[in-house]
């Protein structure tokens, strides 16, 4: 978890603001995501999360400011575009292929690696073939690092939602992403699903070196897994800083107790 | 009474005493269907990948095969007017996806189905003013007599397009259901939100499936061109794909496969056993009180999904 040196940052927004009709959902949010680190952003209901990540993967542009993937602006580009840059991300509500089986859910994750002509894949033959198993291999291992071997032939909207959580994670990970994007990966889990959501969450980051930026609400969870914390309110950046710095920061506390708006 | 009882019940005798015709009435029946499966396929894949209800086509079947005859007649020789069929099939969803899917993107079903009547006047007139509407032969060099094998009398041109038909509906079957493309179109039809998500263009999927509906057309629009001339009716072909589609469900393909090859056998196993009991042309509406029947007990067919729009 360590935070690069020299570069600059794994992803920078740049005074970014987004507005609904006459709702400013984000107002000149500025912030950064070092290579490597786990980055919490909370906020309360409303304040601006899932649209900030919906503006980083490319689903929303701002009206100003600016995106800085690895050095490169990509303001504007469109999400299959930002996907193919190494940015995979989760939804707040499961956006799983409900009709799918795990396995396949988790092979759609492997599109952007997969080469190929039309022809050998109609026939099944050949290099086709061969690139069919390796990515099985690459995707086997993320069913074996993330437990759900056992589900795996399951069509994913049978599976009970704490694990559609984990296969949704698994098909982000099947895509080896510089940046993972997590909406509340533990919304509506139980502890003992939580506290296997963090080791994957962690694990993650450790072995498989991969940059995190998660929206999260268990303050306990974010205290314990994040290296740096964000803190947004109606749509402003309010606080930024380590986990112990921002639990005693006054316009956090005032924000999550309602008392700085007036 | 007796006698309807008797008419009910002899054809079950003459399939057991004639085991021969009853092969070459299946073979018809088989011939026909696949081709059912072939429009109904083009339709599936549009309606998985884009969730659009193609009202146009039956037309994109009779354009291609318009525009295959036009260019041959024209003096441009077969394998040549093939590829620029093709081409135009091609150029044809790249249009579509610009001009009529892009702008009315997330816009509800009924818009788009809206959208795909006009397309299917549009193709219909455009058709006709580059090609002209009189009847046209379409000669793809096969003959449409007769051979026997083992007392089964077997029509040449027939069972060329069966064997066509058949050939298509497996690959394109094999290609969805177990390749890269396959995979993203399912995705696609699943959830358009996610497979952005994963780096799935939308448009290339939209502009891949229509290509292949207009693939589809073309072949479709050969083999029946081949048998009853091009001609305006060829676009009503799409009618009967409609009940295929109902008893195989909108979202499948192998559904798209079974059921054409039920209404295909069915209709003329009964046309030609039952029909005198009532006086013929069974052919015409069995396909239709099938699938009332399946509207009625089985709404969302053989193999489809359970919660499906009805269009």
């Amino acid at each position: 978890m360590s935070e690069s040196g020299g570069e600059g940052p794994l992803l920078a927004v740049e005074s970014v603001s987004v507005r609904f009709g006459a709702l400013m959902a984000l107002n000149r949010v500025s912030l950064d995501v070092r290579s490597g680190e786990i980055l919490a952003i909370i906020g309360p209901n409303g304040a601006g999360k899932t649209t900030l990540l919906n503006v980083i993967s490319g689903f929303y542009h701002p009206f100003e400011g600016r995106i800085v993937f690895a050095g490169r602006d990509r303001t504007r580009l469109a999400p299959p575009d930002v996907a193919a840059l190494g940015v995979a991300r989760t939804f707040q509500n499961v956006a799983l292929f409900k009709g799918m089986s795990v396995l396949d859910n988790i092979m759609t994750g492997r599109l952007l690696k997969m080469r190929g002509s039309f022809l050998l894949d109609a026939i099944w033959w050949g290099p086709a073939r061969r690139q069919e198993l390796e990515h099985r291999a690459v995707v086997e291992r993320i069913i074996d690092f993330l437990e759900i071997q056992a589900i795996r032939k399951t069509p994913a909207g049978r599976l009970p939602y704490g694990l559609q959580k984990r296969v949704e994670l698994a098909r982000a990970l099947a895509a080896e992403p510089t940046l993972l994007l997590l909406d509340e990966p533990m919304a509506g889990m139980n502890v003992e699903e939580k506290e296997d959501m963090c080791r994957f969450i962690l694990d993650a980051n450790d072995e498989l070196g991969t940059t995190i930026a998660l929206i999260e609400h268990d303050m306990g969870v974010v205290m314990d897994i994040s290296d740096r914390v964000v803190v947004l309110d109606y749509g402003q950046k309010i606080a930024d800083g380590r986990p112990d710095q921002v639990r005693k920061d006054e316009a956090v506390l005032g924000a999550y107790l309602g008392l700085s708006h007036d | 009474m007796t006698e309807i009882l008797l008419g009910l019940v002899t054809p079950f005798r003459d399939i057991v005493t004639g085991p021969a015709f009853f092969v070459e009435v299946l073979l018809g029946g088989i011939a026909a269907g696949l081709m059912y499966s072939l429009v109904a396929l083009g339709f599936v894949l549009i309606f998985k990948a884009s969730g659009v209800f193609n009202f146009a086509q039956g037309v994109m079947v009779l354009f291609a095969a318009l525009t295959l005859v036009g260019l041959m007649d024209r003096g441009v020789p077969v394998a040549i007017a093939l590829a620029l069929t093709i081409g135009v099939m091609i150029a044809l969803a790249l249009a579509i996806e610009r001009v009529v899917l892009r702008p009315l993107v997330n816009q509800a079903a009924i818009i788009l189905f809206m959208a795909t009547i006009g397309l299917n006047f549009f193709l219909e007139g455009f058709g006709e003013m580059l090609w002209g509407s009189n009847v046209k032969r379409l000669d793809v060099g096969i003959p449409d007599t007769s051979f026997t094998v083992a007392g089964v009398l077997v029509n040449r041109l027939e069972m060329t397009a069966a064997l066509t038909a058949g050939i298509l509906v497996a690959v394109l079957a094999v290609f969805f259901q177990r390749t890269r493309i396959g995979r993203a179109l399912r995705a696609v039809a699943d959830d358009h939100e996610a497979a952005l998500s994963i780096g799935i263009p939308l448009k290339t999927i939209w502009v891949v499936v229509w290509s292949v509906a207009g693939l589809v057309a073309i072949a479709a629009g050969i083999m029946w061109g081949a048998k009853s001339g091009v001609q305006f009716s060829l676009s009503l072909i799409a009618l009967k794909a409609l009940p295929v589609l109902i008893l195989g469900g909108f979202t499948s393909v192998p559904g798209a496969i079974a059921g054409g090859l039920i209404i295909g056998v069915g209709e003329k196993v009964a046309e030609v056993y039952w029909g005198p009991l009532v006086g013929g042309a069974i052919e015409n509406w069995f396909a239709y009180a099938l699938a009332l029947v399946f509207l009625l007990f089985r709404p969302q067919g053989l193999f489809g999904e359970k919660i499906i729009e009805r269009v």
